[in-house]
């Protein structure tokens, strides 16, 4: 497998009126052809801000990309213009995104056809008909019943696992080489939810697209990941296969958000506390509040870089790696 | 409705706490045209029956649109229902008037999904939380009013000098934290939590249904209707579940019973539709993916409302509506092939 992105010390602040707000703050990671990566974290850790950075879509301002870089088969993403010709033939062609409301991505004056051909026309210089023939097929293959009559339709005669069907559809239009999925299924129901996750999972398999996955939802990272990245207040805190770090989660936060999910006959662990603002932040461990293994020396110290440990697993945990002799 | 009828307690004595519901049905007129005649009826609930004792917790599982949000506002008589019976000590509240319910909606508190949206943002958060004192006159000067609230700041877990402070200072767990003092104000036996946790994050998730689960342990007879999409938290939570599906209840068992033996394919399919965080069982695990979507309750299909989606259908279940039974051990089942 290939390397197809590999992301170096990406930051990115957003000015605001009580300081500056780190919402990446140096995050070092890579995305293999074919392969799918889990970004787990919760609200507000730069999950989505950092993928928003690498397709240059950050509102500017107040939000910019202050270092880093995104280098995507061969070329520096963050070296484009926002709306440079290059940055443009990425977005939608190369690398494509789903967002969680479809509702909202889609645009609600056009009907399907529309917007899908426009995808279409824009890229690959295809004629209206064609467009339309091609847009009907991959309307197909994401298991729309009917696709010659639905793609007629607007977006709020379809049904919410329907709408994010369509935009998987149009996210696979140039067959692009990495999808982005911004928790792209956690608005849906649990069985659209289950529907929509195998649908991305078999169209990954069969095009042997990089898929790079954005939740919350530790249960969704588990059944569909390689590998996974656990941001934690805008760092990557651990990385790893996900056998690995479920065999042996390394830092405190990873261990908590396994716990804190309920299972039959044990009672909860939840993580106590809050995630810290990013305004300001001092160079020490972020999760050092709500930590139960912190020691006097996480307070004084400067927070460990990712150090590897072992295979593909690594981690940011001062005490962890000090256990480990790292 | 035979069947249906004696899944439940329903002569079950609520003077004590707890709640009977029979039969209950809920239908919203649509209306079209100038003179706004009704052409139709969304059956949002369709015959639902259940019981909740003290200190009993009772999971409502189900997708959006199949009812448990409009079961729980029927309960708090937010809507008044169309049919059926709700006991709540002792009496009949699905036919009171607005006067009399208010006594009685003292004895009863929601907690509501979003806590962005439930607490008015130009409240104080002590103000937001003594307001049932005020409205049932439970407290009878200044002082106890204080002391109350800092009372009720402090079960919830929040620290009582953030009474001055108004929501948008806190986070949405502690928002939560918020909704879950107000619910506690007027010393309630039923607390009806619509989707309590869904829009948190999942650390915050974890300390909300810990709360809510030490909070009932301490006082004993509290019950509550804890209506949720994720199975894994009503799971923990309750001690009955029943699962519903367009305006029905499926099947309802003891919590571990239904997830040890489910039975309804609908129950099964949400079931394994969880992702479950583990990657070594999710290797082994197998997975029933439903094909379409949820059936507008507008026009339900005939029979069995699920078979249009189920894998086990046969002929039977698109002409006959299967009826509730039990299976033993206190396990009920609506479906023709079980």
């Amino acid at each position: 497998m290939g390397r197809l992105l590999t992301v170096n010390n990406l930051t990115t602040e957003f000015k605001t009126e009580r300081g500056t707000v780190r919402a990446v703050d140096g995050i070092s990671y890579h995305v293999d052809e074919g392969e799918i990566l889990g970004i787990v974290g919760e609200s507000g850790c730069g999950k989505s801000v950092s993928q928003l950075s690498l397709m240059q879509l950050i509102p500017t301002p107040p939000g910019r990309v202050v270092a880093g870089t995104a280098e995507f088969s061969g070329v520096d993403l963050l070296k484009y213009k926002k709306k440079s010709k290059e940055m443009c033939s990425i977005r939608g062609r190369e690398i494509s995104m789903i967002f969680q409301e479809p509702m909202t991505s889609l645009n609600p004056a056009m009907n399907i056809s529309k917007q899908m051909s426009e995808v279409l026309i824009n890229h690959l210089n295809v004629d209206k008909k064609e467009a339309r023939e091609r847009s009907i097929d991959m309307l197909a293959q994401v298991g729309i019943p009917d696709p010659g009559k639905r793609i007629d339709d607007y977006p709020h005669q379809l049904s919410g696992g329907m709408r994010q069907r369509v935009m998987v559809a149009m996210a696979m239009l140039c067959t692009p080489k990495m999808i982005i999925a911004d928790e792209a299924t956690t608005a849906l129901d649990a069985t659209i939810q289950a529907q929509l996750l195998e649908l991305l999972h078999s169209i990954v398999d069969k095009y042997r697209v990089a898929l790079v996955m954005v939740t919350h939802n530790l249960g969704v990272v588990a059944r569909y990941a390689d590998r996974i990245n656990v941001m934690y207040a805008g760092r990557i805190v651990e990385t790893g296969t996900t056998k690995e770090i479920w065999a042996n989660p390394m830092h405190p936060y990873t261990e908590g958000l396994i716990s804190c999910v309920p299972k039959l006959g044990e009672r909860l662990e939840p993580i106590q506390g809050k995630p810290p603002t990013l305004i300001n932040r001092p160079n020490t461990c972020a999760f050092l509040g709500r930590c139960k293994y912190r020691t006097d020396a996480c307070f004084k110290e400067p927070v460990a870089d990712l150090t590897h440990f072992e295979g593909q697993h690594a981690t940011a945990c001062n005490v962890r790696l000090k256990e480990a002799g790292r | 409705m035979t069947n249906q009828e004696t899944t439940t307690n329903v002569t079950m004595d609520t003077a004590e706490g707890g709640i009977a519901i029979n039969n209950l049905k809920m239908y919203f007129p649509v209306r079209r045209g100038i003179f706004k005649t009704k052409v139709a009826d969304i059956k949002a609930i369709d015959g639902v029956s259940f019981s909740i004792k003290p200190g009993e917790t009772l999971g409502l599982v189900g997708e959006s649109g199949c009812g448990k949000t409009t079961v729980g506002r029927c309960i708090m008589r937010i809507y008044k229902p169309t049919e059926g019976s709700i006991v709540f000590k002792g009496q009949n509240i699905s036919e009171v008037s607005e006067k009399k319910l208010r006594p009685i909606r003292r004895d009863m508190a929601m907690v509501f999904q979003d806590p962005y949206s439930s607490l008015d943002p130009r409240m104080s958060s002590g103000s937001t939380v003594g307001e049932p004192l005020l409205i049932h006159k439970l407290t009878k000067s200044r002082q106890e009013y204080k002391d109350r609230i800092d009372e009720l700041f402090t079960i919830a877990g929040l620290s009582p000098d953030m009474a001055d402070r108004y929501p948008h200072e806190f986070s949405g767990g502690q928002r939560q934290r918020l909704s879950i003092a107000r619910a506690l104000a007027g010393d309630p036996s039923l607390i009806v939590c619509d989707e309590p946790i869904s829009a948190l994050d999942v650390s915050m998730q974890a300390q909300i249904l810990n709360l809510l689960q030490e909070l009932q342990e301490k006082s004993k007879k509290m019950s509550y209707l804890f209506i949720s999409h994720d199975l894994l938290a009503v799971q923990y939570i309750s001690h009955r579940v029943a699962v519903m599906y367009l305006g029905r209840i499926v099947e309802t068992a003891k919590s571990d019973e239904l997830y040890s033996n489910t039975c309804h394919p609908y129950s099964q399919a949400l079931l394994s539709a969880q992702p479950v965080p583990d990657p070594v069982e999710e290797e082994t695990r197998q997975r029933i993916i439903l094909t379409g979507d949820l059936p507008t309750p507008l026009n339900p299909p005939p029979g069995c409302a699920f078979h249009t989606r189920c894998p086990k259908a046969v002929k039977e279940c698109s002409e006959s509506t299967p009826v509730l039974r039990d299976i033993g051990n206190e396990h009920y089942v609506a479906c023709h092939r079980v």
